[in-house]
């Protein structure tokens, strides 16, 4: 089991962002420990997207800090936050829909041989062998990924996002298309994953995969942050009534 | 399919296809290169037979014309590889041709008034610093496109329109409108012109240097394939394709080498080399004309650029996606504003063909080119919409828009016919486009 006693591997401490007047996110804080997995969850449009993008450099935040391992940190960047190893799967995939599957894996980070060149056959071969990890079936290496099934592209965002040795993981709805059984290879990654150290942010809807993949639970309403339990403390109706009512009826009771 | 990145492709072999596809498929012969030459032996046995019939010589398909037509695609198909560039990050550049104008007009006063006070006449220093100025100059202007676009983000079509008027009437303003002609001796090679071509021998080295590139550019491919144990093409079908590649080069040279001197020009070197052979059996070939030698050169760079380097795969990817690439820690902008300062220079460079093969600077320099850099890159397969586009589609794009353009010169088609030709197939060859990309996908 995880020990939360020491320094969190990210904490987001007072995160705010507005757009134009919404506040996307209002005085949000999160932490996760390494190997920890921790839940964010909500009603479309809650703000968990708009929150972790802050992380993954996508945004800036309009106030609140970012600490790794107890450093405060300033993320200006998709690169700032690759650089910290953090890694993210977006919930539109963020894939180039003309590239195939490697260069989509390598975006950013391509491999070169000694002339400088992108190294087409290397990465190639990288992509085969993180793919039969994750998808023994994918075949589609020399496609483009618009030809591919909404699974499929799927499947290599989440490779792209654990093949550079990442720290923190963001995964923003991962299942959202996948089959069971690709869910279950996925269930399985992130249980890997786990055990290596590694922290992950998991965006999910489903209550059911939450209570079994997550070890905390932070739950958002309307930007504002409605709660964070352990899992083993709540049950998934006390989770339903955070996400719906905005509060938890034990704490309430308490 | 046009794939934008050359990625090897499993050599099906699947029976159920016809002879054709199975070829096509075993050689990996694009199908889009295919058509582009269909459409060029169209157009060139079209004006051909059109001339033999009613303009009694057929002036078509000589060595002369075809070595013309070379010449003359160069300018317009410099700037086609660099606004391939620009359209596949969806993009555009309307200023080209009025870059062209500007630059070929400053290179001219350069040149001709102010550098020979400080060189002498003649100083074979003079090309070299107009060249290199003329390119430097298209750069900065390019730059500055790209950053008004990019930083000030104000769209690419209305900065570049803005440019088109601007740097036209720049053009106009630099020698209030005067020609400036002939331009320094030496430049005037950049452009062509029996001494502005290579000769015989040098057509000869530069075919067999291609041909030692395209075998070593096969070998490599294959034993990088077999390396990575990726399926490779059958033997007989890398040979078939080594061989129609060499076979087109050792062809171009033959052509370019048949077209002699004329006789003018033979009797002038006879005398200056006080030769005695009589003018009428000496046979001095053109060979490659420098322009044609330096698209070569830009062909393959900006090739190597695309396909091969970072800077490539990331323009594809900003046209695929632009927020995927921002997310991939691509700096969309800063890629902007390098990809319009390349299209600058290589509009310079194409100013100092243009000029040194018209020897002279006029203000009308490039006058709708950018109109024609636009229509090769489309014709040549560059998607509007961004994320596909192909180097060599766009050199063959200007070859095409280039031979209808002299072909109906030849002809005698008056230049409003012209015009409404250019314009018709242009629309015909974005709509066949649009057909044969929804049949393969
Ligand atoms: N780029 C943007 N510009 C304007 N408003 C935005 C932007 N991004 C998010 N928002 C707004 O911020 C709020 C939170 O959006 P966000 O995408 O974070 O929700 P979410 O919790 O991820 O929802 P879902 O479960 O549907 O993915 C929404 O009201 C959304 O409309
Ligand atoms: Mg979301």
């Amino acid at each position: 089991m995880t020990n939360n006693t020491g320094t969190p591997l990210v904490e987001m401490r007072d995160i705010s962002i507005s757009f134009g007047g919404i506040k996307a996110v209002d005085h949000v804080t999160v932490d996760l420990y390494p190997g920890e997995v921790v839940g964010l969850l909500g009603h479309n449009g809650a703000g968990k997207s708009t929150l972790i993008k802050c992380l993954s450099g996508a945004y800036r935040q309009d106030a609140g800090d970012v600490y790794i391992n107890g450093k405060k940190v300033d993320i200006r960047s998709p690169r700032d936050a690759r650089s910290h190893n953090i890694e993210t799967i977006y919930q539109t995939l963020a894939l180039a829909d003309n590239l195939n599957a490697a260069a989509n894996l390598f975006l950013g980070r391509e491999l070169t041989n000694a002339f400088g060149f992108v190294d087409e056959g290397k990465m190639e071969a990288e992509t085969r062998k993180i793919m039969a990890r994750l998808n023994p079936n994918f075949r589609k290496f020399h496609e483009p990924v618009s030809a591919l099934s909404g699974g499929q592209r799927q499947s290599v965002a989440i490779a792209r996002a654990v093949y550079f040795n990442a720290k923190v993981l963001i995964m923003d709805e991962p299942t959202a298309a996948l089959g069971p059984h690709e869910t279950q290879m996925v269930a399985e990654l992130i249980e890997e994953l786990k055990a290596q150290g590694l922290g992950i942010f998991l965006i999910e809807h489903d209550i059911h995969n939450v209570m079994k993949l997550c070890d905390r639970a932070s739950v958002m309403k309307n930007g504002q942050l409605v709660g964070t339990e352990r899992v083993e403390d709540v049950t998934e109706d006390d989770i339903l009534s955070m996400i719906i009512l905005g509060k938890n009826p034990k704490r309430e009771a308490a | 399919m046009t794939d934008t990145i050359s990625t090897p492709k499993p050599s099906v072999t699947d029976s159920g296809a016809g002879p054709i596809t199975r070829f096509l498929r075993a050689t990996e012969i694009d199908t889009r290169l295919l058509g582009m030459f269909a459409a060029l032996a169209l157009i060139w046995t079209g004006f051909h037979i059109y001339g033999a019939l009613f303009n009694g010589g057929g002036a078509f398909l000589t060595p002369r014309n075809l070595w013309n037509l070379s010449v003359q695609t160069s300018s317009i198909g410099i700037m086609a590889t660099g606004m391939v560039l620009v359209i596949v990050t969806r993009n555009i550049d309307l200023s080209v041709g009025a870059v062209l104008g500007v630059t070929g007009m400053t290179m001219g006063i350069l040149q001709v008034t102010i550098l020979p006070q400080y060189l002498g006449l003649g100083s074979p220093l003079i090309w070299i610093i107009t060249a290199i100025f003329g390119i430097v100059m298209g750069g900065c202007i390019g730059t500055f496109h790209g950053w008004l676009i990019a930083y000030r983000k104000i769209p690419a079509f209305i900065v570049t329109l803005g440019g088109l008027l601007v740097w036209r009437g720049a053009a106009f303003v630099a020698n209030n409108g005067k020609t400036i002609s002939p331009v320094d001796s030496t430049f005037q090679l950049l452009g062509g012109g029996p001494y502005g071509s290579v000769g015989a021998t040098g057509s000869w080295v530069v075919g067999m240097l291609a041909i030692i590139g395209i075998i070593l550019a096969l070998y490599y491919g294959r034993q990088n394939r077999i390396h990575h144990e990726f399926a490779v093409r059958p033997m007989w079908a890398e040979v078939v394709v080594g061989a129609l590649s060499c076979g087109m080069v050792i062809g171009a040279v033959l052509l370019v080498n048949a077209y002699p001197w004329p006789s003018g020009i033979v009797k002038q070197y006879i005398a200056a080399n006080n030769l005695t052979v009589d003018p009428d059996t000496l046979f001095i070939s053109h060979g490659f004309a420098i322009p044609v030698l330096i698209l070569m050169g830009v062909g393959i760079l900006m090739t190597l650029l695309v396909t091969r380097t970072r800077f490539g795969r990331y323009v594809f990817a900003i046209g695929g996606n632009p927020e995927a690439a921002a997310l991939a820690g691509i700096n969309v902008r800063w890629m902007t504003l390098r990809i319009f300062t390349l299209m600058g220079m290589l509009a310079g460079l194409s100013a100092v063909v243009a000029s040194a093969r018209l020897n002279s600077a006029t203000n009308a320099l490039g006058l709708l080119d950018e109109l024609y850099v636009i229509a090769a890159a489309v014709i040549g397969g560059t998607s509007l919409a961004g994320g596909l586009g192909t180097i060599y589609g766009a050199i063959l794009g200007a070859l095409v828009m280039q031979s209808l353009q002299s072909g109906m010169v030849l002809i005698g088609t008056p230049t409003a016919v012209q015009q409404m030709v250019v314009g018709s197939v242009l629309v015909l060859a974005v709509y066949l486009d649009n057909l044969y990309r929804s049949k393969v996908k």
